[in-house]
């Protein structure tokens, strides 16, 4: 831990600054500072307002109060990625390169250097094989980007930012993506540029690593500042206790007993698919079952085997006691189960489309009057939908991509439910909606289950995992490291196990 | 709701909307209107049916391209499919004269073995793009040279003819009329009927514009997109047949020039009729329009010696970029929203 660097002075703080949506607000008087040549942590569950954060600080978002400054001016960071100019480089979780040109071409891109008409592309190449080589990366300018692994693509990132002479380099969970080996060779690259006297803020929700590279650690909690501290005094353990600790209230709806001896509906043996390494559980009816871990631990890939989305490779599945998993997503909807998507813009909902379409699209079946669709049976689900969903839209004829977020959601369970499910999968219930109809929402999902509909939960917001669910598995890297039920619910325990810190036998 | 309010309140799109609906069949209007203050021998019984039945092939075959194209496909084989079937189709027949005569069974093996090969045709393209996941621009740009040479190889570089018995048999299907109006402009009718209950009332339809709209929603919501998708081309490939069979007793002939740009004739149809080239929304009432529209302008050049009538390409080209443009500027407003 390079001590003597604690007292930099620093180049880019945030003061006071609050966000707000509409009037939803989602980050409250974060005061945070950035020193040269340090790497700072922000951790916080998801929903923290980490990202809303690192967009102001690169001047993507601007913030509702409070004020950014840079060298100790205040500034107004212009829009758009224009603050790298200012030295100030956002790399952005999706990377941003052009995946059929070169490192060199996309290093200078934008900003070419010339000999007269023509490209001075031995300049470009010098240059650029000097930054590679400084940065200690083994390829060459010439290598076209799609030949790259991911670390090399989020090197050559970096190596774009180097050359803008970056001096704060902000990056969101630039090692999500990476194996344990492609980690180590990128944190022994961060810690170059930190010598040099870059500033580094960098977002993870891989607690280990951020112990073993942080200068400092920001933990941030419901868009509330809860603390900064000097890495070396905070263990993981810690840092999680303090990215958690909020009460509960009456946001969630009380919780049915499951019967002891209700039906297993859905039983899961080893089953391997992409991204899913042999994992096994059972699902009992009218139960809420919570699947929990980081993003891209594999919760999604689960539900998309069993519901005929994706190959099963291995493993069995059976529904009802009914051996063999789904072929297509038609036959699990004639069993009687069904996914909702939680990305509601790309693969829920048609935007272009009225609510009526929409709704009748995953049961169409059911509509059908001999070839006939019937118009008049839609039309009556629709109205039972909007009143059983409280959906509000000013008309039932506005384009569905109008709606707003919290009533294309409440639109999309409409539209899995009209299917009579008896296993309703929902992937990430209450995304991007607000407060009032995520509890909504919450209500309707207590209600199907004691309808003695059984229901996963998969979410990325750890509190509703914990007041939902009945039980809650959690997962990392494709595997189950537990499944929890009772006071083993918390948010410690979660965090313990989806960081890897914690392993169950189950 | 706070939310609620959170939404920009849309502008009044009525006027978008009414407008795009009723734009193909103001246009068409208009053209009459010229084509009658050029020539009221325009509006005259004899040329609307002419109108009409040279409308057929092209309004035929844009039904089915308008299947294709809602779903989010392409077709640009269809010109030189339709020519192959042709050939093939006079092959079959002066082969079948010598076992069937030259009756009526000899003219319905041509007709039948004209759908197994448009349903083939349409399977192949819709396979090819589905399972080989290529895109269909390609898909179809290649079978569109392979048919084109496969027709030219039949008929050795020359024309092929039907032989002169049965085009006398097979000549009514063109040049007869039921009830006041011509033959093919009652498959056009029957053809458009079955379009617009498929597009608009069955699931099927449905499905197209849903897979047009967004793969992945579709997809999710159960809906099996590749046996959809090809389906689509298949229908595409029955229109072709169907255009063909009307076509052949016309000239009694095929080479190589039959049905030359008759695809960009047909996507043109399609997308002068509203459906959007994107796929996601699709008109057959349109389409229709745009096929008549597209007739009419050649029809109206033919009248008139204002314009010569080699200009009639540049016409209809104006008028598939103004047709577009429209399209554009009315999705532009209703973006801006969002």
């Amino acid at each position: 831990m390079p001590d003597g660097q604690s007292i930099n002075a620093s180049v880019l703080a945030a003061e006071g600054v609050s966000k707000s949506f509409g009037s939803v607000p989602v980050l409250f008087s974060i005061s945070m500072d950035i020193r040269a040549g340090e790497v700072h942590a922000l951790i916080g569950e998801n929903g923290a307002g980490k990202s809303t954060l690192m967009k102001i600080l690169s001047g993507f978002l601007q913030p509702t109060s409070g004020h950014i400054s840079l060298d100790g001016a205040e500034i107004s960071l212009p829009p758009n990625g224009q603050s790298e100019a200012l030295g100030v480089v956002l790399i952005h979780q999706e990377l941003n390169l052009a995946e059929q040109m070169t490192v060199e071409e996309n290093v200078f891109l934008g900003r070419e250097l010339r000999k007269g008409a023509t490209l001075d592309r031995a300049r470009m190449r010098d240059t650029v094989a000097g930054y590679l080589e400084d940065i200690g990366l083994e390829i060459s300018p010439d290598s076209r980007i799609s030949d790259l692994s991911i670390a090399q693509k989020q090197m050559v990132e970096i190596v774009k930012a180097i050359s803008r002479d970056a001096r704060v380099l902000i990056m969101d969970e630039p090692t999500a993506a990476l194996t344990e080996a492609e980690t180590a060779l990128f944190f022994s690259q961060i810690e170059r540029l930190r010598d040099k006297g870059v500033g580094i803020v960098f977002v993870s929700h891989k607690l280990a690593e951020v112990s073993a590279i942080a200068d400092r650690v920001t933990v941030l909690r419901d868009g509330q500042w809860i603390a900064t501290q000097k890495a070396s005094d905070l263990p993981p353990d810690a840092m999680a206790q303090m990215m958690v600790g909020r009460e509960l209230s009456d946001l969630y709806p009380p919780l049915n007993e499951v019967d002891v001896d209700a039906e297993k509906v859905l039983q899961v043996q080893g089953l391997v698919a992409p991204a899913v390494k042999g994992i096994s559980f059972d699902l009992k009816r009218g139960e809420i079952l919570g699947f929990s871990g980081l993003i891209g631990s594999g919760r999604t890939a689960v539900f998309e085997a069993i519901c005929g989305l994706a190959p099963i490779e291995a493993g069995t599945v059976s529904a009802f006691g009914q051996e063999g998993g789904f072929r297509s997503v038609a036959a699990a909807r004639d069993a009687g189960v069904v996914y909702l998507t939680k990305d509601r813009k790309e693969k829920g909902l048609l935007l272009a489309q009225k609510m009526r379409p929409n709704l009748t699209l995953f049961a169409l079946p059911k509509f059908l009057r001999g070839m006939r669709i019937d118009g008049k049976a839609e039309d009556a689900a629709l109205e039972r939908a909007i009143r059983r969903f409280d959906i509000r839209a000013r008309d039932p004829n506005v384009d569905v991509g109008d709606m707003s977020g919290g009533n294309q959601q409440k639109l999309l369970l409409a539209k899995v439910m009209e299917c009579d499910p008896k296993i309703l999968i929902i992937d990430e219930p209450t995304r991007g909606i607000d407060v009032g109809t995520k509890q909504q929402i919450y209500h309707f999902i207590a209600a199907i289950a004691a309808e003695g509909v059984s229901v996963v939960v998969i979410s990325s917001e750890m509190p509703e995992v914990i007041g939902l669910s009945h039980r809650v598995v959690v997962m990392r890297e494709g595997e189950i490291t537990g499944i929890l039920s009772g006071d083993e619910i918390n948010e410690n325990e979660i965090v313990r196990y989806a960081a890897g810190l914690k392993r169950g036998e189950h | 709701m706070t939310e609620a309010t959170m939404t920009p309140t849309k502008p009044n799109r009525f006027g978008g909307f009414d407008f795009k609906t009723a734009g193909p069949a103001i246009a068409l209007l208009i053209l009459c209107g010229i084509g009658f203050a050029l020539n009221p021998a325009f509006l005259s019984e004899g040329n609307i049916s002419n109108l009409l039945t040279r409308s057929a092939f092209i309004g035929i075959i844009a039904v089915g391209a308008t299947f294709v194209i809602t779903a989010g496909g392409i077709d640009l084989s269809v010109g030189s499919m339709a020519a192959v079937i042709a050939g093939v189709m006079i092959i079959v027949m002066n082969g079948a004269v010598d076992t069937f005569g030259t009756g009526v069974t000899t003219v319905l093996i041509g007709c039948g073995c004209s759908i197994i090969l448009g349903i083939g045709a349409g399977w192949v393209n819709g396979v090819l793009t589905t399972k080989g996941k290529i895109e269909a621009f390609i898909v179809t740009l290649g079978t569109m040279g392979i048919y084109r040479s496969l027709v030219t190889y039949f008929a050795d570089g020359g024309t092929l003819s039907l032989n002169y018995d049965i085009r006398g048999v097979y000549r009514p299907v063109y040049y007869d009329s039921f009830g006041g109006l011509p033959i093919p402009v009652w498959v056009f009718i029957v053809v458009s009927i079955c379009g617009w209950l498929l597009l608009n009332r069955t699931a099927f339809g449905r499905y197209c514009t849903a897979i047009g709209s967004n793969e992945s929603v579709a997809q999710y919501s159960a809906i099996k997109v590749d046996r959809i998708k090809t389906m689509t081309y298949v229908i595409q490939g029955l229109c072709v047949s169907l255009a063909t069979i009307i076509y052949v007793p016309r000239l009694g002939s095929a080479s190589s020039s039959t049905g030359v740009l008759w695809e960009l004739e047909a996507i043109a149809a399609v997308i002068i009729g509203g459906t959007v080239l994107k796929g996601g929304y699709g008109r057959i009432g349109g389409t229709i329009l745009g096929a008549l529209i597209l007739t009419t302008i050649g029809n109206i050049l033919n009248f008139t010696d204002m314009i010569s009538n080699y200009l009639n390409g540049t016409m209809q080209g104006l008028i598939i970029i103004i047709a577009v443009w429209l399209q554009r500027g009315d999705w532009g407003r209703k973006t801006k929203t969002d």
